[in-house]
């Protein structure tokens, strides 16, 4: 800036007035600066909006999956009526019609008169007949007492219950019909129909597409607990060591940028490249089983080694240079010194970044999918520990991402269901990382 | 478990060596470990590590050859004539290794027993209704030369195995011996020790340069392979996406456009919604927030980074969906015609990505000198003054670092878009239509029964191919802004 610049520049043009009073160029001013602020706070209100949303909309539509319909009938079967039904050619069909006077008769005795045939109690119920067949003939000390059996009613009946399903939306189908509903009225009236807790939803397996009432997220829950452990077992060690090298042995060389490199390359590829290296390499190449939690927590002992080795490495950073020099000085190897002061000091660290690694690999679908642990693989629990690895199974992401692209709106609820069981794990993992680090970590 | 039983043997002969070579050098020393280079247990890791590691390389390694010798021999061995001509040697070939696989199913099951499986005069019809019961998969009938073929894969395989698990045990017991020959008082046991130990730690930190070249190796081949049964021009500028479900047939239309461009606008839209409020957060939480606002404010929006995208992709297909489509659809403005389309998947991405933004953004804007801000509130410029026109333009690289992170991340998105933006490939600018991205199509084409060798689950590779490099370059521009930025004021 030159010198004509400035004093041609500052001639007073500015009229006289008072510092007090604000002028126009300041409120404009000031104006702005509120405005600023304002987009901020928006902005972060904005997102907690989207937060809480989404947590509302998980509660609300996941709660439901875990009640259940159940019609509940005491029954009482004497041993003159079971060697009848069992003397019939339709065995199960016997059942059935003692289970339908039983059920006329409670509604009777509370004094409601509907009517209904056996059909209907087979839409609300599905084939009952079978259920309790199963139950005598494995428990014949029951023939003669009365017995309480809880019978869980069809999606459809559940859906009338909750209110997905109403009586002017509900088109006569083989599934439920307008009259059934009078029927259903009735039963709840009488306290037979009820809600449960539905511990086949925690417990069970997935089932066909045509019965979303009886799928479970616990077969798929064993396949994730199983994948979790391949994942631990092997990147644990594994990260450390990489680690370490990187951290304390490496020379700085062509070979260490290479790995660096790599390493922060990785941490960023999309997880769905992660499902087709697991593909062509462990699959196509290797020949491992197709849909085994093993070959999924080879995917994703991958996946989340990157960001277990960057945790472990800053952990072992912030250990301070003076426990090595130490340790050096009284003798001890570089490698001693590293494994004997540097690793147990820097372990809190390295556990808890292992385990935000593992909640993150726990959420993951998209590898999962391509490997075929698909959700309609979860059939049943495995037999053994061995075969928990290598036996077709799902993992609760993928499960509840095969639920989510059924057609059956059923099946959604399970799916938010779902979401609030693998929510819920993520939750106690990461306030145990949480706690290993208020706990253990230690400030230098 | 054969394999698992070996690898227990070697640990077991490495185990009993350890003490072994402890025990003969304490022997040596005379009970006194003054006399020794090492701490005995050096002595003893040494023998430990000789008997184990040759043995367990020599696994390893014929592991990998075996299957390839296998398979050269059994394909020298099925004749010209049972290849039909639709088909290949590499189709027979895998039918052989599933007949084989079946053979040993049957096995076990007990429908067949091992001698029926390795008679090679069995009835053809026999052995396929065995199979049959047993549970196998087979996608034709079984053929004589086929089902030699199999057999003496089978019995091949089973010779290796023996073979290998004499040589395997074998190695170990030598090296243990060596081990235990050098287990002497004078020995620098700590040194073969500590630089074993130095080689497995270096071991361990290839393995991130292997995935990289286990990526590139296995989306190279098999795009190598689908450019072979699909001309490259066609796929890179194609604008139709039409893969035929019937599996084999020239049919497909295998454009990468369409997909290309859906991934593209999704993300746009993604970071439409992503880069204002996770800027202006950002700035408001380190320019503005008090300490207790900040310390809720951020874990908490940082939670939404943490949420698996199988629950973003549910609420962008169960809650933001219909919402969407009660206000522009049939019922709302009308232009709007199911609940998956580009602004479904867009706006639930963009969620995602707030965090990515802000928390970066965070860092970045913290990094600028407090010294930068002092000059300009002396000279009177107000707050967002001075955050506009010094610590944003100071901190620009940094947040179009960051900006170019989450991008990346945006596009390498599967669920929510398998989810939330719909099945359908298409050209098109309006936001509410269904659109499909590389991603999602990757998951459906091979996820889909389509046969492995055919154009159409080959397809999947060339995308992820695109996906890789397209993101990979990203992440490096990214970095590269990044890095040059944080020179400025260290």
């Amino acid at each position: 800036m030159s010198d004509a610049s400035l004093t041609s520049g500052a001639a007073p043009t500015r009229a006289k007035k008072s510092l007090m009073a604000v002028d126009v160029r300041t409120r404009k001013r000031n104006a702005a600066e509120k405005r600023f602020r304002a987009y901020g706070i928006a902005a972060i209100v904005t997102g907690m909006f989207f937060l809480i949303v989404l947590a509302v909309s998980i509660v609300r539509s996941g709660l439901p999956a875990f009640s259940h319909t159940v019609v509940s009938v005491e029954f009482n079967l004497t041993e003159e009526q079971f060697a009848d039904a069992e003397s019939q050619l339709f065995k199960t069909k016997a059942y059935e019609a003692l289970l339908i006077e039983e059920i006329r008769s409670a509604l009777v005795a509370r004094g409601l008169d509907v009517e209904f045939d056996s059909d209907a109690i087979a839409r609300l119920l599905g084939k009952p007949g079978g259920t309790l067949r199963e139950h005598y003939r494995a428990n014949e000390q029951d023939l003669g007492q009365p017995v309480r059996f809880e019978l869980a009613a069809a999606s459809r009946v559940d859906g009338y219950l909750t209110g997905r399903v109403t009586r002017d939306t509900l088109q006569d189908s083989r599934f439920l019909q307008g009259s059934d509903l009078d029927l259903i009225d009735a039963l709840v009236d009488a306290d037979i129909i009820t809600r449960a807790f539905n511990w086949n939803f925690i417990m069970g397996a997935d089932t066909g597409v045509d019965n979303p009432g009886g799928a479970g997220i616990g077969a798929s829950v064993i396949g994730s607990f199983f994948m979790m452990l391949v994942v631990l077992v092997l990147s644990l060690p594994i990260g450390v060591a990489a680690s370490i090298y990187l951290e304390e042995f490496a020379p700085q060389n062509r070979f260490t940028d290479l790995i660096e490199v790599n390493i922060s390359n990785l941490a960023a590829v999309p997880s769905i490249v992660f499902g087709i290296l697991g593909l062509a390499v462990f699959i196509q190449f290797m020949q491992l089983p197709q849909s085994a939690p093993l070959v999924g927590g080879l995917v994703l002992t991958l996946m989340t080694l990157p960001t277990i080795i960057i945790s472990t490495r800053a952990s072992l950073k912030s250990v301070p240079p003076s426990i090595r020099d130490a340790a050096l000085g009284v003798g001890a190897s570089k490698m001693q010194a590293v494994f004997h002061h540097v690793l147990p000091l820097a372990m809190p660290g390295i556990l808890t970044g292992t385990i935000i690694g593992l909640a993150q690999a726990l959420g993951e679908t998209a590898p999962l999918l391509l490997i075929g642990m698909v959700g309609f693989v979860a059939r049943g629990y495995p037999d053994g520990v061995m075969s928990g690895f290598v036996d077709p199974n799902s993992a609760m992401p993928a499960q509840i991402y095969t639920w989510a692209a059924r057609a059956d709106a059923s099946f959604y609820e399970k799916a938010w269901g779902g979401i609030i069981i693998l929510l819920l794990f993520l939750l106690t993992m990461n306030i145990i990382a949480i706690i290993l680090r208020r706990k253990f970590e230690r400030r230098w | 478990m054969p394999l698992f039983w070996l690898f227990i043997i070697v640990l077991v002969i490495a185990l009993l060596g350890y003490f072994a070579g402890r025990m003969r050098v304490m022997q040596g020393a005379g009970g006194d470990r003054r006399n020794m280079h090492s701490l005995p247990s050096y002595y003893g890791g040494n023998v430990a590590i000789k008997g184990a590691a040759p043995a367990l390389l020599l696994m390893l390694l014929w592991m990998l050859i075996q299957p390839f010798y296998v398979n050269y021999t059994v394909s020298n061995q099925i004749p010209d004539s049972a290849i039909a001509d639709s088909s290949s040697r590499n189709l027979v070939l895998s039918e052989v290794r599933r007949t084989a696989n079946g053979l040993d199913l049957a096995v076990q099951t007990g429908a067949l027993t091992s001698d029926d499986a390795n008679d090679a005069q069995a009835n053809i019809a026999d052995i396929t209704a065995a199979l049959k019961e047993a549970g196998a998969v087979l996608t034709s009938d079984i053929t004589q030369p086929v089902l030699s073929a199999a057999q003496s894969y089978r019995s091949m395989n089973a010779t290796g195995y023996t073979l290998m698990s004499v040589a395997v045990i074998i190695v170990a017991v030598l090296g243990v011996r060596w081990g235990l020959r050098e287990a002497r008082p004078e020995f620098r046991a700590r040194n073969v020790v500590e630089q074993a130990v130095r080689w497995l730690l270096i071991a361990a930190a290839s393995i991130a340069v292997l995935t990289t070249l286990g990526i590139v190796l296995s989306l190279v081949f098999n795009t190598i392979e689908f450019f072979r049964l699909y001309p490259a021009v066609d796929f890179f500028f194609g604008t139709n996406w039409a893969p035929s479900f019937s599996g084999r047939g020239g049919s497909s239309d295998l454009g990468v456009i369409p997909l290309l461009w859906g991934t593209f606008y999704i993300s746009i839209v993604a970071l439409a919604v992503a880069i204002p409020i996770g800027l202006f957060a950002a700035v408001y939480l380190s320019e503005y927030a008090s300490h207790g606002v900040r310390s809720v404010a951020k874990p908490l929006l940082e939670i939404l980074a943490g949420i698996p995208t199988i629950v973003y992709g549910l609420f962008a297909l169960l809650t933001v969906g219909p919402l969407l489509v009660s206000v522009f659809g049939r019922d709302g403005l009308g232009i709007m015609q199911a609940g998956t389309a580009v602004v479904t998947a867009g706006l639930v991405m963009g969620i995602m990505l707030i965090p990515f933004v802000s928390s970066l953004s965070d860092d970045i804007i913290n990094a600028v000198p407090q010294a930068l801000r002092d000059g300009s509130y002396g000279l009177g410029a107000t707050k967002s003054e001075t955050i506009k026109q010094v610590v944003l333009p100071a901190a620009l690289p940094g947040i179009v670092g960051a900006i170019l992170l989450a991008a990346s991340r945006a596009i390498g998105e599967t669920m929510i878009v398998v989810l939330g933006a719909g099945a359908a490939a298409r050209l098109s600018l309006n936001p509410f239509d269904a659109m499909t991205t590389v991603t999602a199509k990757i998951v459906s084409q091979l996820t889909g029964d389509a046969d492995f060798a055919s154009p159409e689950a080959l397809v999947a590779f060339a995308l992820g191919m695109t996906l890789f490099v397209i993101t990979l370059a990203l992440n490096i521009f990214a970095l590269f802004i990044v890095r040059k930025y944080r020179e400025q004021y260290d």
